[in-house]
């Protein structure tokens, strides 16, 4: 561990796993719906779901939805500040396959109709983890920028994505791939250490056999400014 | 961070002549390739995040559970009518550590140091020492530097966290971080501040993470008094000459070894110790399905 590690963070309480990593898989889903949450189903699993109520864990979900940062004591009163702002939720419980004890499945739709589910766990210490988008692994810290591109299982879209990235100077941290069968649907989820342009991921968009392109900027958005 | 021993910290300080907080601050700015200026600006921020959290307590506020809230005014208002045994610097103390803790439990901002749970140990230590001794601020950052550093090396030695290393690995460790930190601010040489850190490890070895309910209240909150308290008489004994037996570096490696052999359900679980008494298990249900 490093210094700040160590030391820090400024965090709203009680817990760095059941509260701050919440907040942090919210904010994150967020970011990767890339639009206002409409409505969200909550799922927790194990000890998420077990004294996630006690550590504030819902309510730090939905703060991290609203784009509510770790520091922020509005988290406590998210609940209100969502139904403010016309956004429904639900929580629930479940049994995830292979999860971290501190998971949760966020099915997501946003103002624009977008469409996301994800599953995040929190690892202890703040750091977080997501598993899935979509039903297929990610398997992410969230500390990279990070494009995650569903397409058709076939040859040519890896060579594709990641020459397209060179041209664009990106260089590219890590490379996972993932499919869920042969000549189904299959993953990339490439973490590099410069942020994706927008006008890339469009182009990317438009590309003939990819499904979806999901992208985790690490630019910081002040998008929660204080409401009176 | 590159020192994976309080020794090392104490020979590179010695070869250098550089005092042991300006080590730690020097790895800082190595491993995030940033200036002086903005290393020590960080700290500063932290350190005065604690104070703004301090000053920000609510003794009217209830954790969600209703277990926590409002014991730190208690603390304040004996103290006040001199009913304290232990008079101003430790009833002070005991006071801030109490509030940070309920902070925690109450949703309020507080400053992980290093885990949430035991928020309260650093605060209460070096806000007290700053308001009695009128320290000034660059102080207090460098002796936030001293705590960080022995912090680091008992996160690669041994762990930082109760689910990890049960309490001993949260309170001892920020308990031993104060202790450093105390034995700095009192003109201590680098051989007293890590023996006070290992003085107050020792004191605080093998204490489980037993919370009521799995919840950072029941005892948690309490437990952030014994760590400052137990960093105080630390710092005080290192300060008089007093050392471990022990050397500082075993020492934070015995806290790895008992650790690793204490029982699932005493690291966290919420299913030992306090957890597991008629009254704990009574708490639980209640709490937890209300």
């Amino acid at each position: 561990m490093n210094v700040f590690e160590v030391m820090g963070p400024v965090m709203v309480g009680p817990s760095s796993s059941h509260t701050l990593g919440a907040v942090k898989i919210g904010l994150t889903a967020r970011q990767l719906l890339q639009e206002e949450v409409q409505s969200a189903e909550v799922l927790f699993h194990g000890s998420f779901l077990a004294t996630g109520k006690g550590h504030g864990t819902d309510k730090a979900i939905i703060a991290g939805l609203l784009g509510i940062k770790p520091d922020d004591e509005r988290i406590s009163d998210s609940f209100r500040i969502a139904e403010e702002r016309g956004m429904k939720f639900s929580f629930g419980g479940t049994e995830l396959r292979h999860a971290h004890p501190n998971s949760v499945l966020l099915k997501l739709v946003g103002k624009g109709g977008r469409k996301l589910e994800v599953v995040g766990s929190s690892l202890g210490g703040g750091g977080i983890k997501i598993d899935k988008i979509d039903g297929l692994d990610a398997n992410f810290c969230a500390c990279y920028p990070t494009l995650i591109i569903h397409n058709v299982d076939q040859p040519g879209h890896v060579a594709e994505v990641t020459s397209m990235l060179g041209r664009y100077s990106v260089n590219i941290a890590t490379l996972q791939l993932y499919r869920d069968k042969r000549g189904g649907r299959a993953v990339m989820v490439i973490e590099c250490d410069q942020e994706v342009p927008e006008e890339m991921q469009d182009r990317l968009k438009k590309t003939e056999g990819i499904l979806k392109v999901t992208y985790l900027s690490m630019e910081e958005k002040d998008e929660f400014p204080i409401i009176r | 961070m590159s020192f994976r021993s309080l020794d090392e910290i104490l020979n590179k300080s010695e070869e250098t002549g550089k005092a042991f907080w300006q080590i730690v601050m020097e790895d800082d700015m190595n491993e995030r390739a940033v200036s002086s200026r903005e290393s020590f600006e960080k700290m500063r921020l932290l350190y005065e995040s604690m104070r703004n959290a301090n000053a920000a307590y609510n003794k009217d506020l209830l954790s969600a559970s209703g277990l926590v809230g409002g014991d730190g005014e208690k603390v304040s208002h004996a103290l006040k009518e001199g009913k304290l045994l232990s008079g101003p610097y430790v009833g002070e103390t005991i006071a801030k550590a109490l509030k940070m803790g309920e902070n925690n439990a109450c949703m309020k901002r507080i400053v992980a140091a290093p885990t949430a749970g035991s928020c309260g140990v650093l605060p209460a230590v070096l806000l007290t020492y700053e308001e009695q001794k009128q320290a000034d601020m660059d102080r207090m950052v460098e002796a936030m530097f001293v705590a960080s550093g022995i912090g680091v090396v008992i996160s690669i030695r041994a762990f930082l966290a109760g689910a990890a290393g049960g309490c001993q690995a949260e309170i001892g460790s920020a308990s031993a971080m104060a202790a450093g930190a105390l034995a700095y601010l009192q003109g201590g040489s680098g051989e007293a501040i890590a023996h006070a850190s290992a003085l107050t490890l020792k004191n605080l070895l093998g204490l489980v993470c037993d919370p009521v309910a799995g919840l950072v209240e029941v005892p948690c909150v309490k437990r952030n008094v014994v760590g400052a308290v137990n960093a105080i008489a630390s710092a005080d004994m290192a300060i008089a000459g007093v050392r471990s037996q022990i050397p500082p570096d075993e020492v934070i490696d015995a806290v790895r070894e008992v650790g690793e052999q204490m029982p699932r359900t005493l690291r966290e679980t919420g299913e030992g110790g306090l957890a597991a008494t008629p009254t704990g298990r009574e708490i639980a249900e209640r709490v937890l399905h209300k």
